[in-house]
């Protein structure tokens, strides 16, 4: 069983303290973790720091993994790479990092299996400069998924996908997370999806936590007037599944600020 | 999905990335043959005109044939020779890693100013007789050659890191620092003496005539020890080529992968220059040949580029012998020559495209 505390976590970015404070109760293996808030509001920030990659005061801690610095994965959002690579390479070359120049048959083997979970065989020896948009999403999926992390960051892996392939990724995490205990923190926009998929969410907003908890409990209509400044109901489905129908922009928000300027 | 069909399909991958390795490797390997019967026609072509046998039997027994024919061999061909190969294969390895590194399609050591910066630097050696480097006055040449290379190269590095530089920033950086050192070469060139100043000029075009040896030894020590340490790194800077947010994200130490690389890059560019002159574009020719070739995991990049950059610069050297009978053009002016309009329809072509 792996479990991951954060503990009044912060993050520079250059010199500037751009999220502080963050304190969560402790997850572990098996759990879907939504990180939502506003456009800018330190999602990535956030998971940059968990991986390491920023500085900043505070503690992350993780129990029971044995991979040492590798037990955290970051899936960046940013997958505009234009080398001249296939898309198996680009898998392969994730899988190798740290090791030899010699690719045994069980690396091989790791990486057909992940490209057929995520259904992308088909593409397998394109170059990553013909791939559409959605497509690099799922080869960044895939290149996270061979480094066979504990725990996974992923920011906005959906952003970029149609209906059906944003519910085949997020079943699969869903799927991923159980199989293979991982802990999975996934950063997303589409809050029914985040409610759908998600056993707890956390949010952030301007730099510090504004909740963490069952995502039924921490998407409410007030977070939706607090934090995104609209006015939406939150009511069960005829199936009886939870769903944001948005009514309009709240009276009083403030457009020009943080939310609502910078674009995805 | 775990049926019969995906277990195929999953079969095939592998297979398929097997069969796509070993294509590279036999690119590689043609390569290889390409060059060594470059580097034989270089040996056996060349303003005096020897029958195939008796160079031959010059580099099997030299004792057994003449001295002119030996001389000819051995003390000016074959240094010329072996010198295009190292030459080349320095520069376009030094050519590929700053396009790795700089994520820049147009980088070479001659782009960005890096081989004007050691030429001046070599100036300052052959005109005025300073060392920079107060010691080292046995390698005056080099060393000066190196150490202003180094100052090019740190320029570019750390301007290329801040934040809101474009390729097309960096390439006209490079470009200004062609200027400033042409510029500052120009001066010396200037105030050089009759005899300093027809040893400048002759150099500033390129040219293997100049081989020795001696040079030929230091430029491979140089190509050998940068070789394992870009060999270490060939998966992180391959991983570099999927941007720094990824590469960052697969454990890579970015920063210090990219210092590392930069500093290698000055010294596989510095040192062929200061021996034989500033030989432009087989730096950016080489990787795009091999790129097109091979791909850009490091595994294959990497030597495809070198064999690229030597195969070019023996052609090259065969070239610059056959235009006039009788006559050795300085290659350096036929690899501008060929390189310029590659370079333009590199500009042309999007650059955001897959290169």
């Amino acid at each position: 069983m792996v479990t991951i505390a954060l503990e009044d976590i912060g993050a520079y970015y250059g010199r500037r303290l751009t999220v502080s404070g963050i304190t969560t109760p402790t997850f572990s293996s098996g759990e879907i973790v939504a990180v939502i808030g506003p456009n800018a509001a330190g999602k990535s920030t956030l998971f940059k720091r968990m991986a390491g990659l920023l500085h900043g005061p505070g503690m992350v801690h993780v129990e029971g993994s044995e991979k040492g610095k590798r037990a955290i994965s970051y899936m960046p959002q940013d997958t505009s790479a234009n080398a001249v690579l296939t898309v198996y390479e680009s898998i392969l070359l994730a899988r190798k990092q740290g090791s030899g120049w010699k690719v045994s048959d069980e690396d091989l083997a790791l990486i057909d299996g992940v490209m057929n979970a995520i259904d992308i065989t088909d593409i397998a020896f394109r170059n990553l400069g013909e791939l559409s948009g959605g497509q690099r999403q799922l080869v960044g999926i895939a290149q996270t998924l061979v480094r066979e992390p504990d725990i996974l960051l992923m920011d906005e892996p959906t952003s970029a996908l149609d209906l059906h392939r944003q519910m085949e990724v997020l079943d699969f995490m869903q799927q991923v997370a159980r199989e293979r205990s991982m802990i999975v923190f996934i950063a997303i926009h589409d809050l029914n999806q985040a409610m759908r998929f998600a056993d707890r969410a956390l949010v952030i907003e301007r730099g510090s936590l504004k909740g963490v908890g069952a995502t039924s409990e921490v998407i409410t209509q007030q977070l939706l007037r607090d934090v995104y400044r609209i006015d939406a109901r939150i009511e069960p489905c005829s199936r009886g599944q939870l769903q944001i129908i948005v009514d309009s922009v709240a009276k009083g928000a403030d457009l020009s600020s943080g939310s609502a300027t910078k674009a995805a | 999905m775990a049926t019969a069909t995906a277990d195929a399909v999953a079969q095939e991958g592998r297979g398929l990335y097997r069969a796509l390795a070993w294509r590279r490797i036999l690119i590689i390997v043609g390569f290889a043959i390409a060059l060594a019967l470059s580097f034989t026609i270089d040996i056996a072509w060349g303003p005096a005109r020897y029958a195939l046998m008796d160079v031959a039997s010059a580099i099997v027994s030299p004792g057994s044939v003449s001295d002119k024919i030996r001389v000819v061999v051995w003390d000016i061909r074959m240094p010329m020779a072996l010198m295009a190969i190292v030459t080349g294969a320095c520069l376009s390895l030094a050519g590929a890693q700053m396009q790795t590194i700089l994520a820049n399609p147009l980088a070479s050591p001659f782009t960005l100013g890096i081989s004007a910066a050691a030429s001046f630097g070599a100036a300052i050696a052959i005109v005025a007789g300073v060392s920079i480097i107060p010691f080292a006055t046995n390698f005056m040449v080099p060393v000066n050659a190196f150490v202003m290379a180094l100052v090019a190269t740190l320029i570019i590095h750390f301007i290329s890191q801040a934040r809101g530089v474009t390729v097309q920033t960096v390439v006209l950086l490079g470009i200004a620092l062609v200027f400033t050192f042409n510029a500052l070469l120009a001066f010396l060139q200037y105030v050089a003496s009759e005899q300093a100043l027809q040893s400048v000029v002759f150099w500033t075009m390129g040219s293997l005539t100049k081989a020795t040896w001696e040079k030929i030894w230091i430029t491979t020590a140089v190509l050998v020890f940068a070789l394992p340490l870009f060999a270490r790194h060939a998966w992180a800077l391959t991983a570099i080529r999927l941007g720094e947010d990824k590469a960052a994200s697969f454990g890579v130490n970015v920063r210090r992968i990219r210092l590392e690389t930069m500093l290698i890059v000055a010294l596989l560019a510095a040192v062929p220059v200061s021996f034989v002159g500033t030989i432009g574009f087989v730096g950016l020719v080489g990787p795009h040949v091999a790129r097109m070739l091979v791909g850009e995991d490091q595994r294959f990049f990497l030597p495809t580029s070198i064999m690229a950059g030597a195969l070019l610069l023996s052609a090259t050297s065969v070239v610059s012998k056959s235009i006039l009978p009788g006559v050795v053009f300085p290659i350096g002016i036929i690899t501008a020559l060929v390189g310029v309009p590659f370079f333009f329809s590199l500009i042309l072509s999007n650059v955001r495209r897959s290169w």
